[in-house]
């Protein structure tokens, strides 16, 4: 078969002493870009091409060490998630919502290790389906218009109902509240400046993780230095660190978790401008109306740890179908792998395949050996992270300020980025006091530019129609999964309505 | 004796003519500043013009790049402006974005007038496309379906609304005869290669950009372009298509890369920014950095860039004024 003896060409390429050291290198150095708040996969990317550049590297081993602190961010975006509740890049937000709950209720190093295994078999599977599908999948990117765009947000928003929180209307609260933060800006529509008060800094919008950092970490701390640290004892004593592995049984009750995370991951990630965050967003969504009967989702089912992971790297895997294939980028991340591609002289395009197979298959290669390095790395690195635990808030909760603060000027290097941050941390604080869920925030950030821009796009196109979004089969079909999502539970709800419980996530901000 | 000494001292002026260097002005710590984060065109023009003077040996050691992102420029432009005028060891990376956003306001408070423009070192020109299937093949073609039912063909660019992008295919709209260029109809996408994809989806009719952005799916015969908007045919892979000055309709839409620096800069200082940047552009190297990256031959240096950026503000502000986005 043309492609094995291609894939087999491409580990001649990737498998040098020098790719390999590469690899690890960027594993390890992208597991801990991505474990520090408000460093995330496009940051430490970023970061790393002035090094690549000053090493002279060949074009394959440039991306091999890109690649490898890509996927090392997107597994080390989850470390924080699970053991602070705060979230390390935009993609393990997801995580949060069960892995935190699973560390505070003893089970750090099962939730720790069970992502990993996640991790892996999302981006495990996902690059397979590079290998096979890159051509196909392709023509599914060009399924999706203006129209189907839209759709498609909406029903990530019909579920987002059900992600967070008992009180609907708070979530949708907070949603609203992050559609109105999205809108900040220069809209690209017609040019004009919004909500940005003559502020140049504010025309390019906030940008995702300086909201994140501010509304869960500095929140965070804020909370603390209310406490003064009186309850510093108390959550020392409650915290276990559990064993380092996954049972086999929650290896085996969540496979399903993790293949359905990795399906919807993956073809969120092959949409350019769906990315990641969609992906683990939706694959936790979906997996909390497939599964949550008993109302445990939320309050640590290792499933809900297992679906996002898998879905956020599956998806990192899917985002580069359209970047090797298209030159378009589904991520924030492949957007700067793709500037430097070019910067390295090669075009992306429909004919990279042909033109460059030794990049591509060696990129691929890469991929696999990054991977699989990547657990090795992780799984006995799991009872080193759970330590974090150990350490006192006191000390801890200042580091974390501290990374917070360094992490975002080091991105930007302004200090009103670090104003703003505050402000996100002032703004968190006062949402957690009145029990409004974050993550409904940072979903309206992330999807409501898009959803709005994509709405414009496809009516401008329709001359004004609005039957445009409802085209073509594709949309209607979106159309039709998100109202179900929306409106099924309410009337299944009636029958299976989950045992509220007063300790859940929220509350537990203290 | 005298003859001995006259001879010395001339082979002394003659040696310190050589040794020194022929501008008053020494560069010490070089700087450049990209203004948007690692990877962009700004990132790149930076670094890549910083190792070739680096080769050249035009600065001593290394040009630091800075990236200061924020505004689209406006950020960085704001700092050149306020923290660093008298700065004599800087220069900034810039484009026709650049120059778009001083045009249309969009750095507020800061006008061209506060800054030095230093010189370019290429273009991008624009091209304009159809999908490979699509009955237009030309582009008074495409006009002449425009002046009809502006509706009908709805044109994909990567700039915002007003941004580069749009406005080449307006000024080529105005050139074709159609008065009110605010009928065609621009949908802006995030980038080239999102904009290339809907083309190919079929959502829109054309796709306005720059050559570089297009050259992947020129390569794969996926799209067809119809006009080139340059002064002639560019070399290369787009030999074969014709400019839209051929087809009668004279305009040319070129993304330049160049530099800027701070307005307080002496001239001694400015001079040698002119004569090192113009060197970069003589040189083997960069013709194959250009060559390697799309970028097209654009040769503007001290006065004559100045003039160059002044008009293509004027022109931008122009057609601006007329699509309503500035008042």
């Amino acid at each position: 078969m043309d492609t094995l003896a291609n894939l087999g060409d491409g580990f001649l390429i990737a498998l040098t002493w020098q790719n390999l050291a590469l690899a690890l290198l960027g594993c390890f150095l992208g597991t801990i870009i991505g474990a520090l708040p408000g460093l995330g996969p496009s940051n430490g990317v970023a970061i790393l091409i002035p090094l690549a550049f000053t090493l002279g590297l060949p074009a394959t081993s440039a991306l091999i060490l890109l690649t490898s602190v890509y996927y090392g961010a997107m597994y080390g975006g989850r470390i924080s998630s699970i053991l602070l509740g705060i979230p390390g890049d935009e993609p393990a937000m997801m995580t949060t919502l069960d892995g935190y709950p699973m560390a505070r209720n003893g089970q750090a190093g099962e939730a720790l290790a069970l992502s990993g295994i996640a991790s892996f078999v999302g981006a495990f599977v996902a690059t397979w389906g590079l290998v096979f599908l890159a051509p196909q999948l392709v023509n599914v990117a060009l399924l999706f218009g203006p129209a189907e765009y839209f759709a498609l947000y909406f029903l990530a928003f019909a579920t987002l109902g059900g992600v967070a929180s008992r009180n609907q209307g708070k979530a949708a609260f907070a949603a609203a509240l992050g559609l109105g933060i999205a809108m900040i800006g220069v809209d690209g529509q017609t040019g004009v400046p919004r909500l940005t008060f003559g502020e140049v800094h504010l025309y390019d919008g906030i940008d995702f993780l300086i909201a994140i950092v501010g509304l869960f970490a500095l929140s965070e701390v804020f909370v603390f230095l209310e406490h003064r640290g009186d309850n510093d004892g108390a959550s020392e004593g409650k915290m276990q660190l559990g064993r380092v592995t996954p049972p086999a049984s929650m290896l085996k009750e969540t496979s399903g978790s993790m293949g359905r995370g990795t399906i919807i991951g993956f073809i969120a990630g092959v949409l350019p401008g769906a990315g990641a965050s969609l992906g683990s967003f939706l694959a936790y969504a979906f997996e909390k109306r497939l599964n949550d009967k008993k109302g445990t989702f939320g309050k640590g089912d290792p499933r809900g740890v297992a679906a996002p992971e898998a879905g956020n790297n599956a998806a990192a895997g899917g985002a580069l179908v359209p970047m090797l294939a298209l030159g378009v980028p589904g991520s924030g991340t492949t957007a700067v792998l793709l500037a430097m591609l070019m910067a390295l002289n090669i075009t992306p395009g429909p004919l990279l395949f042909t033109q460059q197979p030794d990049v591509v298959w060696g990129l691929i290669a890469a991929l696999f050996i990054g991977n699989v390095m990547l657990l090795v790395l992780n799984l006995p690195m799991v009872s080193i992270f759970v330590r974090v635990l150990l350490i006192p808030t006191k000390y801890l909760m200042p580091t974390v300020a501290m990374i917070s603060f360094v992490g975002i000027y080091g991105i930007s290097g302004s200090t009103f980025d670090l104003i703003v941050m505050i402000l996100f941390g002032l703004l968190g604080w006062v949402l957690r006091k009145y029990d409004v869920p974050l993550v409904p925030v940072i979903m309206g950030v992330l999807l409501g530019n898009a959803m709005e821009v994509n709405l414009r796009r496809a009516i401008t196109i329709s001359d004004g129609d609005w039957s445009v979004l409802v085209g073509s089969p594709l949309a209607i079909g979106l159309w039709a999964l998100g109202i179900a999502g929306f409106v099924l539970p309410i009337i299944v709800g009636r029958y299976f309505r989950p045992v509220p419980q007063v300790n859940d996530e929220v509350a537990e901000g203290d | 004796m005298k003859k001995i000494l006259a001879q010395a001292a001339a082979a002394a002026v003659v040696v310190m003519a050589f040794s020194a260097p022929s501008f008053a002005f020494e560069p010490e710590a070089t700087e450049c500043i990209a203004p948007a984060n690692p990877g962009g065109g700004w990132d790149f023009t930076c670094r890549q013009v910083g190792k070739t003077l680096q080769d050249l040996k035009l600065v001593p050691g290394t040009m630091q790049v800075t990236n200061m992102a924020g505004g689209g420029g406006g950020v960085a432009y704001a700092a050149v402006v306020n923290k660093r005028n008298d700065s004599n060891d800087l220069i900034v990376a810039a484009s026709s974005a650049t120059s778009t956003r001083l045009a249309q306001g969009a750095f507020p408070g800061n006008t061209m007038d506060q800054v030095r423009w230093v010189a370019s070192v290429g273009a991008d020109y624009g091209i304009i496309a159809v999908a490979k299937d699509s009955p237009i093949n030309t582009l008074p073609e495409l006009m002449e379906k425009l002046k009809a039912d502006p509706a009908s063909a709805p044109i994909a660019g990567g700039s915002a609304v007003g941004g580069w992008d749009h406005l080449k295919v307006l000024m080529a709209a105005k050139k074709a005869g159609i008065d009110d260029v605010r009928t065609v109809k621009y949908v802006a996408f995030d980038g080239g290669g999102e904009a290339v994809t809907q083309l190919l989806a079929g959502s829109v009719a054309a796709f306005t950009g720059d050559a570089s952005e297009a050259k992947g799916f020129v390569d794969s015969g996926d799209i067809k372009v119809i006009a080139v908007l340059a002064p002639e045919r560019l070399e290369g892979d787009f030999a074969s298509f014709p400019t839209a000055k051929e087809q009668g309709i004279d305009v040319i839409g070129a993304n330049w890369r160049g530099f800027y620096a701070p307005g307080g800069m002496s001239d001694d200082a400015y001079n040698y920014w002119v004569d090192a940047i113009g060197k970069v552009y003589d040189s083997a190297e960069w013709k194959e950095t250009m060559a390697a990256n799309g970028l097209a031959p654009l040769d503007k240096r001290g006065a004559d860039f100045q003039a160059f950026v002044q008009e293509s503000v004027s022109d931008i502000q122009a057609i601006s004024k007329e699509i309503g986005i500035l008042k």
